[in-house]
């Protein structure tokens, strides 16, 4: 594979099959969607397969000097691969999600995700601090559009704050991006990533990270805009929103925030605990009273990116590497119960959750898929979640016994919460008669369903496939927090070697005697 | 310093425009209207011809005494050069335009291409001054040309109050400048840029400092920067639209070059006296652009407001008095220029059932389904005018930001950054009205054919690749372009 531009293809070939996407009729829009995020899936599975753990740091680099004051620079670490591996991984079923759904102007709206495909690739590959900034900004466009065209009732106000929130959170992190490359004389993300900034300004060019990433992690208070987004967009749409753009959020504090100003994480973790602990618990409780299925898994998803946020700052290898898995996991397990809602509202057209119950009854396949990502996003031992959220809250019980606490809570009120969805849905008495009358999964659905239900038993049965490819690269960051890592209060108290030795001895002596 | 035939040769552009002005006015005087059409060709084809004259100076990098004609007047260097060749192309597409728009109502007569000419040419006067009186004759003749344009329309009332308007204020404008310039000289002994600079190194006077705000203000007036932008959305919603498509751009560069030629050269040496008046001016303009546009239901007033807006931008490059700020300032030009170019065009072929121009915004409600390419072209103007990536209008912002942020002014560019999600809010309010909203069904279906046609949609298909984000690739080239002109404003010889 030396020397092969496989990132720039995985670029290239959904933008292509944008292009072509404008020009055809919708069925073959479809067709050409589908080929091309699977010839993507295809290759993202040629880069996992080659990609040598173990080996260098940055693999796959590619450079060329295209542009005046940034570089085209692509190359991934084990952290950038798991989550192009997410995306690439998600976009065919993205496709077959709208396959039926969406009927109107469907070249627009394949080329509009296929586009997304190739930012979402372009944000995790990019080596170059502008070149990233240019993919991360970019993917407002295909999402404005895909949410103002394609939405549901209320799709014009939620585009406008998708758009409008995204936009503001970015625009200080270019100046402070400026301000890192004048510094530090070079825009490569690697050399930034170890270099020094002076600790004064550290704090500053943080929070204007932090601004951008808050809001599209997104963070409590600025976490507004996603359910909006979320219940207003159609459900590919959801899909990609929750799976991918999410976790752009924690790619940059793991990729900028974290290494770049390390000083700075330390002494500002207490603003990203205060505000995630706040989501923890309030989102949940939100989620609680909804009565739109999507609300409340977009509520969900605001809780489980707080987890991630917190492990992410938890200063060692257990928090790290479970922010990871969370969000991998919530990028398979949310996405996955979007779809689920997606599969009964193309039945029924509402998201209500009162107008279903009993599907358990008429829908068994479908309530099977259903409790298994239920249970995923929950926690439960043999699912992706359990093992994302057991790392994160070890981890963040090492630097904070309070915050964790606190964390865990979350994980029982999302016990409650998504129980209840559950029961309210699938269990119970048949009492609308529509609902009853649904029929089960087909063909298409079992497509879109199995590979999401078998990543998550994999990522919760085995994880060390994936986080094999990443051990290297949080080892490193770990590594470079150290000096900056501050105390944590949940130690236990080491017992008093001198005691112990004589308490032994008197044992021995005891027992000796009894002889 | 050069002789006077040198001096001749140095002006080749500016002879050949004045010629070619000069004889297409007898064409017209003898052969009248009907030969609009020829006129119009032999115009832009003297433009070209210009351009061919200009491109040398700037690819050379061209600079130095050896550039300087009549005894310091006059100076033909990269800089003028660059500022030269987009007036030209803004010259050329706003004739291109022009005789379908004007034949729908009989009136494209033969004195517009004439006047497009001479208003180049003040242009062209204007930015290569280097010396308050050659500066004011390029402004007048800049600006006379201008009035009549706007007012071209003689029968349409609003284009009538639109020069009027224009007129009253401009002249007021050229007053406050030829007062501050009437200062400068009183206090500092000379009108030459070079000899001002020198003269108020060190310790400024009171007088020659009002004298520098007086000209600075009258500058910020012909740029319609915040507070002087009053006249900005009248005269462009009234003015006929190939005409505000030639206002929107070339004076615009030829203002703003020129501004900068006096704010660095013969201000230059006094930095710290003009720059906080500039911080405000580019902030104002930033602001009130982007909260005057919101309201707006004229795609032409909406576009003069986003041009007070871009103006903001323009000026945070030269608030930051640098080297790197002045070339910042021509690449968003440059960008500035095809945006502007892109989104008038677009404008300009939007027609109803019985081929009337549509300019409500609300009339373009659901473009997308009935006009497809048009509707993407206009929203790429409206993300790229917005500073989205990958659209080419985030260079523009981009290459001014870093500018302003390497030459310490990082709160500037965080403020002013933080003001352009308010404009992101109007641009976006346009992108959905073609997209999200059902189509008005006012906009007639179906592209027009004709030569007309084919001319406006070459000229939209270049602007467009231009904005698009294959115009990073032109990066490399177009900031080595602005590199070189930038040099030749800091030469000091």
């Amino acid at each position: 594979m030396d020397g092969f531009p496989i990132l720039s293809l995985m670029l290239l070939v959904p933008l292509v099959g944008a292009a072509i996407c404008f020009f055809v009729p919708a069925q073959t829009a479809r067709m050409v969607a589908l080929v091309a995020t699977l010839v993507d899936l295809a290759l993202g599975v040629v880069l996992w397969a080659s990609f040598d753990i173990g080996g260098a740091q940055w693999q796959f680099v590619e450079r060329a000097e295209l542009f005046a004051g940034f570089s085209y620079a692509l190359g991934i670490d084990g952290i950038a691969l798991m989550l192009i591996m997410l995306s690439v991984f998600l976009m065919p079923i993205c496709i077959g999600a709208s396959w039926n759904s969406v009927t109107k102007r469907v070249g627009e709206y394949m080329a509009a995700f296929l586009m997304m495909e190739t930012l979402m690739i372009g944000v995790f590959a990019a080596q170059d601090l502008f070149l990233f900034y240019i993919f991360f900004e970019a993917g407002l466009i295909p999402m404005y559009l895909i949410i103002g065209i394609w939405g549901g009732d209320n799709r014009i106000y939620a585009s406008y704050k998708f758009f409008l929130y995204t936009l503001i959170g970015s625009v200080l992190m270019l100046i402070a991006m400026f301000w890192m490359v004048r510094e530090a004389g070079t825009t490569d993300i690697p050399t930034l990533m170890a270099t020094d900034f002076p600790a004064g300004a550290q704090n500053w060019l943080w929070l204007a990270f932090f601004a951008s990433f808050a809001v599209k992690m997104p963070m409590w208070p600025v976490h507004t805009w996603l359910p909006d987004a979320h219940v207003q967009a159609p459900t590919a749409g959801s899909v990609i929103l929750a799976g991918v753009l999410l976790k752009m959020g924690g790619y940059g504090f793991i990729r900028f925030s974290l290494p770049m100003f390390p000083e700075a994480s330390a002494n500002l973790a207490w603003v990203v605990f205060t505000m995630s602990m706040i989501a923890v618990v309030y989102t949940s409780l939100v989620a609680l009273v909804q009565h739109d299925m999507k609300k409340l898994i977009a509520y969900s998803s605001v809780a489980h990116m707080a987890i991630v946020c917190m492990a992410l700052f938890s200063f060692n290898v257990q928090g790290l590497e479970g922010s990871m898995i969370v969000m991998l996991s919530h990028g398979l397990v949310s996405g996955a119960l979007f779809l689920a809602v997606g599969v009964i509202y193309d039945r029924l057209h509402t998201r209500e959750i009162d107008r279903y119950g009993g599907l358990a009854i008429n829908m068994p396949k479908y309530s099977l898929f259903f409790l298994l990502f239920t249970m995923a996003s929950i926690g439960l031992p043999g699912t992706s979640g359990f093992v994302g959220e057991f790392l994160s809250l070890a981890g963040v019980y090492q630097i904070s016994s309070w915050v964790a606490l606190i964390g865990t809570t979350g994980i029982i009120l999302g016990a409650a919460y998504m129980l209840y969805l559950y029961r309210r849905v699938a269990f119970g008495d048949q009492k609308n008669a529509d609902a009853a009358a649904m029929p089960d999964l087909d063909k298409r659905e079992w497509a879109m369903m199995l590979p999401l239900a078998a990543a998550v038993l994999w990522m919760g049965v085995y994880p060390e496939s994936f986080l094999a490819p990443m051990r290297a690269d949080i080892e490193w960051l770990d590594q470079r927090l150290a000096a900056a890592a501050p105390a944590g209060d949940a130690h236990l108290s080491e017992p008093n070697p001198e005691a112990v030795a004589e308490h032994h001895g008197e044992e021995a002596a005891a027992e000796g005697g009894s002889y | 310093m050069t002789d006077f035939s040198q001096s001749l040769a140095l002006i080749a552009a500016e002879e050949l425009l004045t010629v070619v002005g000069l004889v297409l006015l007898l064409c017209a005087a003898w052969m009248g209207d009907k030969a609009s059409r020829l006129i119009s060709i032999v115009a832009v084809a003297a433009l070209v011809a210009c351009a061919f004259i200009a491109a040398p100076a700037l690819c050379g990098g061209l600079m130095g005494p050896e550039r300087v004609a009549f005894s310091g007047q006059y100076t033909a260097d990269a800089f003028s050069a660059f500022a030269k060749l987009l007036i030209y192309a803004s010259g050329i597409a706003s004739l291109i335009v022009a005789p379908r728009f004007f034949g729908r109502v009989g009136a494209m007569r033969a004195e517009y291409p004439i006047l497009v000419l001479f208003a180049v040419l003040g242009m062209n006067m204007m930015v290569s001054a280097t010396d308050f009186l050659s500066l004011y004759i390029g402004l007048e003749l800049n600006s006379l040309a201008a009035y009549v344009l706007a007012s071209f329309l003689r029968t349409d009332e609003r284009s009538a109050e639109a020069g009027l308007k224009y007129f009253v204020l401009g002249a007021l404008a050229s007053g406050i400048i030829l007062f501050g310039m009437s200062l400068t000289y009183g206090f500092t002994g000379s009108t030459n840029f070079a000899a001002v600079a020198l003269a108020m190194d060190g310790t400024l006077a009171t007088g020659a400092l009002v004298g520098l705000i007086f000209v600075l203000a009258g500058l910020a007036f012909k740029i319609s920067a915040v507070p002087f932008h009053m006249w900005t959305p009248d005269v462009y919603e009234g003015a006929p639209t190939p005409v505000t498509t030639f206002f929107a751009t070339a004076p615009k560069v030829a203002a703003l070059a020129l501004t900068m030629r006096v704010a660095l050269g013969a201000f230059g040496t006094q930095v710290d006296a003009w720059q906080q008046i500039v911080i405000f001016v580019s902030l104002a303009s930033i602001v009130v652009g982007a909260l005057g546009a919101i309201g707006q239901s004229n795609i032409k007033r909406l576009l003069a407001y986003s041009s007070i807006n871009n103006v903001g931008f323009l000026l945070i490059g030269l608030a930051a008095a640098t080297q790197e700020g002045a070339s910042a300032m021509l690449v968003y030009l440059a960008i500035y220029v095809a945006m502007s170019v892109a989104g008038f065009v677009v404008v300009l072929m939007l027609r109803d059932a019985e081929g009337r121009p549509v300019e409500a915004i609300a009339d373009m409600a659901g473009l997308s389904r009935t006009r497809p390419a048009l509707a993407w072209a206009l929203a790429a103007v409206m993300f790229s005018l917005a500073g989205i990536p990958p659209l080419f209008g985030f260079w523009g912002k981009f290459v001014v930001f870093q500018a302003a942020v390497n030459a310490d002014l990082v709160a500037l560019a965080a403020i002013g950054i933080a003001a352009s999600v308010i404009g992101a809010f109007y641009y976006l309010k346009v992108v959905k009205i073609v997209f999200f909203d059902e189509p008005a069904n006012v906009v007639a279906e179906g592209s027009e054919s004709g030569v007309d046609a084919l001319a406006h949609k070459v000229v939209l298909l270049i602007a467009s690749l231009f904005i698009s984000p294959l115009g990073y690739l032109l990066t490399p080239w177009l900031g080595d372009l602005a590199d070189k002109a930038a040099a030749a404003l800091y030469f000091v010889g």
